[in-house]
């Protein structure tokens, strides 16, 4: 299904990514980790939300409020909500700090060069596992759209990606990630506007998911229940899941959002504090707008599936379409709408005719007249179909997939400069080989950007042949939550925080969460044993609060950090006083304001 | 920090900072995790638009309070820093 509106927007938005790598080259390791640390607030806003909102964000996450209704609200408070932790906890207080990573902070922080080496270890866990979704969106959207084998599609995403990362480093990727988030912001609302037109005769889709549905009399939303309940599903607005487990899965994704290095990293470019504050408020703007649109998308797309696809007549790939439709029409039936024929090949959506009766019924758990489910769709399949399922033009379907690969690519650049840094600034310069000039340090991390490129390529396709890229990414949020956030939280908001109770913390949040998400998800996956009815998505918010208990018990169990690391902390909370202290800065000077 | 007017200066600021996130992090609870999750079947009662409340809220309503959160912040911390004399 090579269409040349796919073509057309693919190839003219990577060239443009691939320009503005070449105008955006890195000439010191300042450029490279944090470009310059003069961006601007807004610009580093909008490179923020092109960094976060990944292939999860923009393909599937639809889907899954299509499915889960009520249920989906945790991704949408979850991967939001975060952001005001960042502003109000973190953010302008690292970038008081004045360094280039994570690691650096609880490193120098800390004192130690265990403490600096485990928290390299979990951001590199973090952002690998994270990235080989990256990289598998990249080749599931080569090879369904273009026709290139899946193989191929992620190398040739690994040749952009290596383009402007390698070359221009933190400073590429900001710009180019700024251009990603209008391609994908752009692709996003198009279809969303179009649909919220056609059902509730709202252009703006937020309005739209509140308003009535067109000509019906009752709200969008009340349709949506009626239709879901009918064919024996949950109501919408309804979850099956547990009150207590809706909440810590909601924390544990706002907590791991604020803990991601990833997304901490982008705050380490801008000027100063205050610009820091700014700059979340912009990047939350810039995401909101995507996800409010969202839930909208994910209810229209319920009604129109069930629309479209409920009750239709099967036609078979033997069989002329054409002819057959206008035959079924004929006698007064529905036939299987075009756009269910275009995806079916790829395995997005399936039909097996249990009943044989030829029909599709599409049906829930609970379906009133007893009849069973035929129709097996994607979570994806929503956002991907939807400018098909709703009879948009032909380049509306291109632009769709050049904002899958723009959020993908985005994200996927993000994270490699999370782990080229982390090896080559924390684990080689200030580890290993402290004595490492400016010049040597650059060319370092461009080969470890370049090795981490090829790495995570080889991750993405490596991890098609296993199903489990979705659940990983609960390792990614649950350890951030409970190993790197309350480091880093305390860290600034109390003094007396130790070296001994950063590690104890860190190990604690790490081997616990890391533990009951393994044992959960591969050995014992019955729900009925999870503690206290968390499930694995949740578990890091439970022991975010073990490590934070853990670590103040050991701290106040040992001695207070020395003089020169309590004045650095309260230098990071008043802007404008950041001064070099002895132990904290010993290896490495904080940057200098202007 | 050297001198004690300066130290104290500083205490002064990061009280009042304190303050401010507390306040802020309250209503981020409060509209998330209580009219979103807790408190989402008594709100459902009342509707707004078409959508009932406490689910509004959950998927529509926490997000903007967020983003208002946010840019509040920066205006107040603006407001601290110039009454302690910090330059941001």
């Amino acid at each position: 299904m090579l269409d040349p509106w796919t073509l057309f927007f693919v190839v003219t938005t990577f060239a443009l990514y691939i320009g503005i790598a070449i105008w955006a080259r890195a000439g010191s390791t300042d450029d490279f980790y944090v470009a310059g640390h003069d961006v601007h607030p807004t610009v580093n806003g909008m490179a923020t939300a092109a960094d976060w909102m990944s292939a999860a964000s923009f393909l599937s996450m639809a889907g899954l409020i299509a499915f889960m209704g009520y249920g989906g609200s945790v991704y949408l408070m979850g991967w939001t909500g975060g952001y005001v932790l960042l502003a109000l906890l973190l953010a302008p207080f690292l970038r008081e700090f004045g360094k280039f990573t994570v690691p650096d902070f609880v490193g120098d922080r800390y004192y130690s060069t265990t403490a600096r080496v485990i928290a390299v270890v979990c951001a590199l866990f973090v952002s690998f596992t994270y990235i080989a979704g990256q990289m598998k969106g990249v080749g599931v959207a080569f090879s369904g759209f273009l026709g290139v084998p899946f193989e191929w599609g992620i190398i040739i995403g690994m040749v952009i990606v290596f383009f402007y990362a390698v070359l221009g480093g933190m400073k590429g990727v900001t710009y180019t990630q700024v251009a990603q988030y209008c391609v994908l912001i752009f692709a996003y609302t198009v279809p969303a506007i179009f649909m919220s037109i056609i059902i509730t005769g709202n252009p703006v889709p937020q309005l739209g998911f509140i308003g009535e549905a067109k000509g019906e009399g009752i709200s969008m939303l009340e349709k949506l229940n009626t239709v879901v309940t009918d064919l024996g599903f949950l109501e919408y607005t309804e979850t099956n899941k547990s009150m207590i487990d809706v909440f810590c899965i909601t924390a544990a994704l706002m907590f791991g959002t604020a803990g991601l290095p990833h997304v901490i990293i982008r705050f380490f470019t801008v000027k100063s504090a205050g610009a820091a504050r700014v700059s979340a408020g912009w990047a939350l703007i810039f995401i909101a707008l995507l996800y409010t649109t969202a839930p909208a998308v994910g209810a229209f797309a319920r009604i129109n599936f069930i629309d479209t696809v409920n009750e239709s007549t099967y036609i078979s790939d033997e069989e002329n379409y054409e002819a057959r439709a206008a035959e079924i029409e004929a006698e007064g039936g529905k036939p299987v709408p075009t756009w269910y024929k275009d995806w079916e090949p790829t395995g997005l959506v399936a039909f097996e005719d249990k009943n044989g009766d030829g029909i599709m019924q599409y049906r829930g758990p609970n379906a009133p007249d007893g009849v069973a489910n035929e129709v097996t769709p994607n979570n994806d399949i929503f956002v991907l179909a939807n400018p098909q399922i709703a009879n948009l033009p032909g380049w509306v379907i291109g632009l769709v997939v050049a904002g899958g690969l723009a959020a993908a690519l985005s994200t996927a650049a993000g994270l490699l400069m999370v782990i080229s840094s982390a090896v080559s600034h924390d684990l080689c310069r200030r580890t290993l080989f402290k004595g490492m000039n400016d010049k040597t340090e650059l060319r370092v991390a461009r080969k470890a950007a370049a090795g981490a490129v090829l790495a995570a390529g080889l991750l993405g396709i490596f991890s098609n042949n296993l199903g489990f890229v979705a659940q990983v990414v609960a390792f990614a949020f649950g350890l951030a939550a409970a190993s790197l956030f309350p480091v880093i939280f305390l860290g600034i908001f109390w003094t007396r925080m130790n070296r001994e109770g950063a590690i104890s913390a860190m190990i604690t949040g790490l081997v616990t969460t890391f533990g009951y998400i393994y044992w959960f998800k591969f050995v014992d996956t019955d729900p009925a044993h999870w503690l206290f009815g968390v499930s694995p998505e949740g578990i890091g918010f439970v022991f975010m609060w073990l490590s934070a208990a853990v670590g103040i018990a050991v701290a106040l169990a040992t001695k207070a950090p020395p003089q020169d690391i309590q004045d650095l902390v309260e230098d990071i909370r008043v802007p404008g006083t950041r001064t070099a202290h002895g132990q904290g800065d010993a290896d490495m000077a904080p940057l200098s304001r202007e | 920090m050297a001198d004690e007017t300066a130290r104290a200066r500083a205490k002064a600021y990061w009280k009042d900072t304190v303050r401010l996130t507390i306040g802020l992090l309250v209503i981020w609870f409060v509209v998330s995790y209580g009219a979103g999750i807790l408190l989402r079947d008594w709100l459902d009662q009342v509707s707004i638009g078409g959508a009932p409340l406490g689910f509004w809220f959950a998927q529509q309503g926490a997000i903007y309070v967020f983003v208002g959160l946010i840019f509040f912040y920066c205006w107040a911390m603006r407001r601290i820093e110039k009454k302690h004399g910090v330059e941001a």
